[in-house]
């Protein structure tokens, strides 16, 4: 084995990509040096701002290979000799052994022997190839070169062994040296091996390769200087990442900024630090409350300790939160909802209107689904309309991803709610004084429960944001999270701007999924299609969107089956443009359900089973679910099971021969026909019964109760009688069996 | 024995050392294009040069006019005409992160004290159908230059990249100098100031920009200039000089509409869908003329 190290040097990679970089260049070099038979040990990868490095053992030489291909028997003719010989490279048939098989006789083996390679030869080849078709996020030519990579590259240290491998990638020929920090350790160096390679450039290079290293000397410095003032970091995962993603060699710094500051919300405080200037904020861990300090992360020892590096980050950091403060101010001279008008100057989108019209659709929305969760109607409302008005506030103009954070907090202070929460603080800010009592008209007869219901709605309705985010809780924040969302999905399908493939602009999916959690986590009781009627109706009614929804008022309040067939009836080219866009998006709402449930190790066959009925209460779906998954794992389930896929099958193979007697089956006068007959006549309106109560588990003791019978039947009367009309009376007693299951789910679905 | 502390480069010696550092790289030192531009990009030095098989190697110093940002010289930060350094060299240099730190050694900035970080930002200008990877320049945190490397302009992938750099001058000179208002800047080293070169002009600008621009002689002048471009690009062999001049007027033009708020959100998208269509159009011709002068050479 021999020590392969392997260093790409490139002006600064983003931050954000390199982690993934190394991830990618260890699988597709591993891949590359595996396909040439090398075995590949004790990989390392490191990655840093302007290096990509990939250490791990090969061999020298790929092992020779002698693989056999079995031919034709001999004396076979001549076009299956020519094929052979063509296909394992042989000029002559005489080149082919002969072997004998008891079986086959004499049969011709082309044993093609393929000898080694040189390791070097081999990374002459795997590194262009993997360099070549790099999949950077977004990747750059250089001067005249036609060479992508994420920024011009710079260097390419090759080393096997010791020795120099020779390869030309992007204009640069591989050498036996590198680079390090700009300013503590610029070199070149001459590296001979990866030891030596660690120890030039941690040591006198100034670089510290690996990004783990990084992150934990950044967060124990940093936890260290905080430390020593009695203060803590506020600790932030992504961007310690992102700032070991920025550094070679990192240093930690504390500075200072104006007390003065502290007056503002702590998340602005927090968002104009991390995402502004790339720094911690830090706190007072008896209070909790942000100090007045933060940590900078240079890459840089300056000889005077850093003061500048300090006073200027805190100069720039000041003027930030100036702006700020600036922002908050102006917006604190309107209340909330007198932004809800302005709302009217942005467009959500061209086709559906502004965030304004949004607003107004969700607000009537979530007033129409307020019952449905135990929300309040007018309350839900009113908070659907307070919920994007801090979308206009210069503060969420400057920093969107404050969105509904801002709106609770001007929320809050206007109905004088003195909530302790993580986002509000309390303190000398005069902007924060009790509003004046008629602050908020519409909610004058509202207490603080309820303006704490609505100040939730405000900050919660974008919930939740991603698989791992919690869910809406309060019933008025979970009627306008849900109207929300489903005006959003159903607006986009009335446009046709559904998600394709990896394509989601509009993140569709991550909508549904929050619409199928909410529901379910919060055990709401609704039908989905009515709701999606609903938002249908609400649509702006342009040309465009007008196409689509008008089947709709064409018939108003007849319900949604009959509706759709009703407007097969009518038109069909309407129904593809109108009422089956709702259905395709119910379809994709439960596929969304599919997904979540398949998380949650229900299995797919059951959820279909239980979906064919055209179902849309989530919640009833899912009860199905588990309580079909119970039973059919039981031996009851899987007998039953097998007794209706058996009378299924006579069924399919008899209507196969002609039609299949009609009417309703008499009671047989043989004795397991009759139990059967008795078993199910019970069944039947019992399991209704259950079903109508919700109650699965009972149903499906109902349907357990059928499987003595039925397996007695089938094993002691023959069917298919000789006697037509005996014939014909079974296999009406099997479509009652059938019948009877799939009053509980489409049997049919499930594999068993 | 006290060495005597360096005066930081006032406004003006800034701009001389820059051009006096890029002179020495090679780069052709132009004047400042004679029509209103938004950026300096925008100087046909950068967007048409950059397109076709031609070195270039050039700087200037570009005013920019954004009528909408004007404050009445009131805000300490915000002007409506400020000047950018630009620095563009086709193709880009080996070593242009070397020169171009090499220039923040030029203009006095001590990079043992001070902390340059190359920090991933992406330019686009959809006006001129370009874009190209890069980073904004960190001086202690705060952004001191814009770094790219073009890849596309009017809509054509590039022959040679070119490397851009744009300095603010007024931010970078109010840092060198550690100033708080752009006004309090030192212009020359003779007692003049910023503020009296260019206070007054701002609070006439801003006054004129927001109050007594004539909307409909402004509208007139709009379409004057869009038709003047097309016809232009028109011709059996098209102008795209003097038609990409009428893309940057009409710019302009829409930018002081924009500032007296007479522009409604939907006019909004209308006028720079067509501003975009007269500077892409002049782009295009002019790539398309590189790209014949280069099959016929």
């Amino acid at each position: 084995m021999a020590e392969f190290l392997f260093e790409i040097l490139s002006e600064e990679i983003p931050a954000r990509m390199q982690v993934r970089a190394g991830a990618d260049l260890k699988k597709l070099l591993l891949a590359g040096l595996e396909k040439a038979g090398l075995t590949v040990e004790n990989i390392r990868v490191l990655t840093g701002p302007r290096r990509l490095t990939f250490v791990a053992d090969l061999p020298l030489r790929s092992p020779d290979v002698s693989e056999e291909r079995k031919g034709p028997r001999v004396g076979s003719p001549e076009r299956a000799l020519g094929g052979f010989m063509k296909a394992a490279g042989l000029s002559d048939i005489s080149e082919a052994e002969i072997r004998t098989d008891p079986k086959k006789g004499e049969f011709y083996v082309a044993v093609i022997e393929s000898a080694g390679r040189d390791t070097d030869a081999i990374l002459q080849e795997v590194i262009p190839e993997v360099m070549g078709n790099f999949p950077w996020p977004k990747s750059m030519k250089s001067a005249g070169s036609t060479f992508r990579w994420v920024r011009p590259l710079r260097g390419l240290l090759v080393l096997l062994g010791g020795a120099i491998v020779d390869v030309t990638v992007g204009g640069i020929q591989s050498s036996n040296t590198t680079l390090g920090h700009r300013r503590h350790g610029a070199g070149p160096f001459v590296i001979s091996s990866f030891k030596d390679y660690t120890d030039t450039l941690e040591g006198k290079g100034h670089v510290r390769l690996s990004h783990e290293d990084r992150k934990a000397v950044i967060k124990s410095k940093a936890t260290a200087l905080c430390a020593e003032k009695g203060l803590e970091l506020v600790e932030d995962e992504g961007l310690l990442n992102e700032v070991a993603g920025l550094t070679e060699w990192p240093v930690v710094l504390l500075g200072d900024m104006d007390a003065g500051f502290l007056n503002l919300p702590d998340e602005v405080i927090r968002l104009t630090l991390k995402s502004h200037q790339k720094t911690f904020t830090v706190r007072d861990p008896k209070t909790g409350d942000l100090a007045a300090h933060f940590i900078i992360v240079a890459n840089q020892i300056a000889p005077d300790g850093g003061d500048m590096i300090k006073a200027g980050n805190g100069k720039v950091i000041s003027a930030r939160l100036s702006d700020a403060v600036f922002f908050q101010t102006e917006d604190a001279k309107l209340k909330l909802i007198d932004y809800y008008d302005k709302l009217d100057t942005v467009v959500f989108h061209k086709k559906l209107g502004t965030i304004r019209d949004k607003a107004e659709r969700v607000a009537a929305l979530a007033h129409e689904l307020a019952p449905k969760v135990g929300a309040d109607p007018d309350l839900a409302e009113q908070a659907a309309k307070l919920a994007k008005c801090d979308l206009v506030t210069q503060t969420v103009i400057e920093a969107t991803s404050l969105q509904g954070q801002i709106g609770r907090l001007m929320f809050e202070r206007e109905a004088g709610l003195n909530n302790n929460s993580v986002h509000s603080r309390e303190g000398g800010n005069p902007e924060r004084k009790a509003p004046a009592s008629d602050a908020l008209d519409p909610t004058l007869r509202w207490g603080d429960r309820e303006n704490n219901s609505v100040a939730t709605a405000i900050e919660d309705h974008y919930k939740p944001q991603g698989p791992s985010d919690a869910v809406p809780t309060d019933p008025v924040a979970i009627a306008v999270a849900l109207a929300d969302k489903l005006d959003t999905l159903v607006g986009f399908w009335a446009i046709d701007e559904k998600p394709t493939g990896s394509k989601d602009p509009f993140a569709l999916r991550r909508a549904a999924l929050g619409v199928v959690r909410i529901i379910l986590e919060n055990d709401v009781r609704l039908r989905m299609e009515p709701y999606l009627w609903l938002a249908t109706k609400k649509m702006p009614k342009s040309d465009e969107v007008r196409a689509r929804i008008d089947g709709i008022e064409l018939v108003g309040s007849v319900k949604s089956k009959e509706f759709k067939e009703a407007a097969h009836a009518r038109v069909d080219v309407d129904v593809h443009s109108t009422g089956a866009y709702i259905s395709d998006l119910l379809a994709f709402i439960l596929d969304r359900l599919k997904v979540y449930l398949r998380d949650q190790a229900m299995r797919h066959d059951i959820i279909d089973a239980v979906l064919a009925d055209g179902s849309d209460d989530l919640v009833a779906i899912v009860n199905r679910v588990k309580a079909l998954q119970t039973f059919i794992t039981t031996p009851e389930g899987e007998n039953l099971l097998a007794g209706y896929k058996r009378a299924a099958n006579i069924l399919k193979a008899e209507a196969k021969k002609g039609d299949l007697p009609t009417g309703e089956a008499n009671r047989p006068a043989n004795e397991h026909g009759a139990k059967v007959f008795d078993a199910l006549t019970t069944a039947s309106p019992a399991i209704t019964a259950a079903l109508e109560s919700e109650d699965y588990a009972a149903a499906m003791r109902e349907l357990a109760n059928l499987r003595e019978p039925i397996d007695t039947f089938f094993t002691e009367t023959q069917i298919i009688s000789d006697d037509i009309a005996v014939k014909d009376n079974n296999l009406r007693l099997l479509r009652m069996i059938s019948d009877t299951s799939r009053q509980i789910a489409d049997f049919e679905a499930i594999q068993g | 024995m006290t060495a005597e502390p360096k005066q930081p480069l006032s406004f003006q010696g800034l701009i001389l050392r820059l051009q006096a550092y890029w002179a020495e790289q090679g780069c052709v030192i132009l004047q400042p294009f004679d029509t209103e531009v938004g950026a300096g990009t925008l100087h046909p030095a950068t967007v048409l040069r950059s397109l076709g098989p031609k070195p270039w190697n050039c700087a200037y110093v570009q005013p920019s006019r954004r009528p909408a940002d004007g404050r009445y010289g009131e805000n300490p930060n915000r002007l409506q005409h400020y000047y950018q350094f630009q620095v563009i060299m086709k193709p880009n240099p080996e070593n242009l992160q070397d020169l171009y730190l090499g220039s923040l050694d030029a203009i006095g900035i001590d990079r043992d004290l001070h902390d340059i970080r190359f920090v991933e930002d992406d330019w686009e200008n959809p006006t001129v159908g370009a874009w190209g990877l890069g980073w904004e320049v960190w001086c202690d945190g705060m952004e001191v230059s814009q770094y790219t490397y073009f890849q596309q302009v009017g809509g054509q992938d590039l022959d040679l990249v070119s490397g851009e750099l744009t300095y603010g001058l007024e931010r970078l000179a109010m840092y060198v100098q550690g100033v708080e208002s752009v006004y309090d800047l030192r212009y020359n080293d003779h007692g003049v100031s910023y503020g009296d070169v260019f206070h007054r002009n701002e609070v006439e600008q801003s006054t004129y920009n927001f109050e007594h621009s004539d909307v409909d002689k402004i509208r007139q002048k709009f379409e004057f200039a869009e038709a003047e471009c097309k016809a232009l690009l028109a011709l059996e062999n098209p102008l795209p000089l003097p038609a990409y001049e009428h893309a940057l007027k009409a710019s302009h033009l829409f930018n002081l509409l924009d500032a007296r708020g007479v522009v409604s959100p939907t006019q909004r998208q209308e006028y720079i869908k067509r501003v975009r269509d007269l500077a892409k159009g002049s782009a295009e011709a002019y790539a398309a003329s590189e790209a014949v002068e280069r099959n016929s050479a």
